[in-house]
């Protein structure tokens, strides 16, 4: 295959992948690993170094719409970072070391789960109940702009949350992925904050995250410019696209049909990760 | 009347700094990996792609060092490269500056944890920790 098709190629699946992947709040990542390693035969350490790069632009392209809104909790993200640029670097670090089969079929479950975090009702757990000590302590406990004026949150479960944390980053720094869906876990499931809160915030983790792995991989010589130029541009333009086209469509039987798409990708690399095609 | 000043410019202006900062950082990496882009593809889209095999010895441009000169000469793959630091610099400036603005709040815990963070980024930049 010559460049320019490959290119080419590249720059329609990234495209949509970042429109996929913003309509349904899934991520371009989780799609563009599997089209370059099942479909194109790229090895997938390239193609996670590639990914990478593309979570740090999508989340700071839609955090410059989030920061305007004034919701984002710096002190919680700052704080959970603590947890996530430690553990996505040793990620980042270790990744190499292990065998592209094994990446794959962890790869696969984390995007089974993400298919059912995404399909899963989502249920706001917040209230203003008494927090524990170490919320009060970080000054973690916030509030933000409602119609009815502002409404204040409590933070519970710190520890847990930051410990949920340092998982997500894991998985980040070894599978080039944002996460998403362990940050919703851990913010939204287990710290209990309002998700007008977590979104932006967990939005502003990512952009850090990424960037502590993604210097590991640029060293490493993962960060390949001819798969991340077009991985990069797609996933940022169609993430673009989906953003405006979010706003007036109903995404319920989008996230179904994509939610089969990304079993059946989650199924084929654990298969072909099990057979050693990887 | 100035502790007024400072928390309306901690909460406000800086948040919105931010949003332009993020947004300019963006466009500025992305345009630059898409003059990169044109160059490499003008120079070598008739070449085979070949990603079959991981092979990190043969990547030219792997540290800023080496990015940096490539820049100069005008190498397609050095500027993409180089676009992706400016990328990779831009959530990064993110956490700068919530370390002033916490420094303005004078939540010196925060400033603590902001470092703290920042240095675990700059020590995985000094390239110690790939063999």
């Amino acid at each position: 295959m010559t460049i320019l098709l490959f290119t080419i190629i590249v720059l329609v699946g990234a495209f949509c992948a970042g429109l996929l992947g913003s309509l349904t709040g899934l991520g371009g990542g989780v799609v563009i690993i599997p089209l370059l390693t099942l479909v194109l035969g790229v090895d997938i350490h390239y193609a996670i170094g590639a990914s990478i790069v593309s979570v740090i632009a999508t989340s700071s392209g839609s955090a410059a719409a989030y920061v305007k809104e004034g919701i984002t909790n710096i002190r919680i993200g700052m704080f959970l970072e603590i947890a996530t640029t430690i553990s996505a670097v040793l990620g980042a670090v270790i990744t190499v070391y292990l065998n592209p089969s094994f990446i794959a079929v962890v790869f696969g479950m984390i995007l089974l789960f993400s298919a059912v975090m995404m399909l899963r009702k989502k249920v706001d757990h917040s209230d203003n109940d008494t927090s524990g000590k170490l919320a009060t302590y970080l000054k973690l406990n916030g509030s933000y702009p409602t119609a009815e004026g502002p409404k204040s949150y409590a933070v519970h479960n710190v520890m847990g949350g930051f410990v949920m944390m340092f998982f997500a980053g894991i998985i980040s720094g070894l599978l080039g992925i944002g996460s998403g869906a362990l940050k919703v876990l851990a913010m939204d499931n287990i710290m209990r904050i309002p998700f007008k809160v977590s979104t932006t915030t967990s939005n502003f983790m990512m952009g850090v995250t990424a960037a502590a792995s993604a210097v590991v991989y640029l060293h490493r010589g993962q960060i390949d410019p001819g798969i991340a130029m077009p991985v990069t541009l797609g996933v940022l333009m169609g993430a673009t696209v989906g953003a405006k086209i979010l706003i007036r469509t109903k995404t319920d039987k989008l996230k179904i049909v994509f939610a089969v798409v990304v079993t059946f990708l989650a199924l084929q690399m654990i298969y072909n990760g099990m057979a050693g095609n990887l | 009347m100035e502790k007024k000043v400072k928390t309306y410019f901690a909460d406000k202006d800086v948040q919105y700094i931010l949003g332009t900062l993020l947004r300019v950082g963006v466009v500025l990496s992305m345009t630059v990996v898409s003059v990169g882009g044109l160059i490499y593809l003008l120079v070598e889209h008739s070449n085979t792609a070949d990603y079959h095999i991981f092979k990190p010895e043969l990547a030219e441009f792997s540290s800023i060092s080496a990015i940096l000169s490539g820049v100069l000469s005008f190498n397609g793959k050095a500027i993409i490269q180089f676009g992706t630091l400016l990328l990779i610099f831009t959530p990064i400036t993110r956490v700068v500056f919530s370390v002033f603005s916490f420094l303005i709040e004078r939540d010196y815990m925060y400033v603590t944890i902001g470092l703290f963070v920042l240095s675990v980024i700059f020590f995985s930049l000094s390239n110690k920790l790939v063999g």
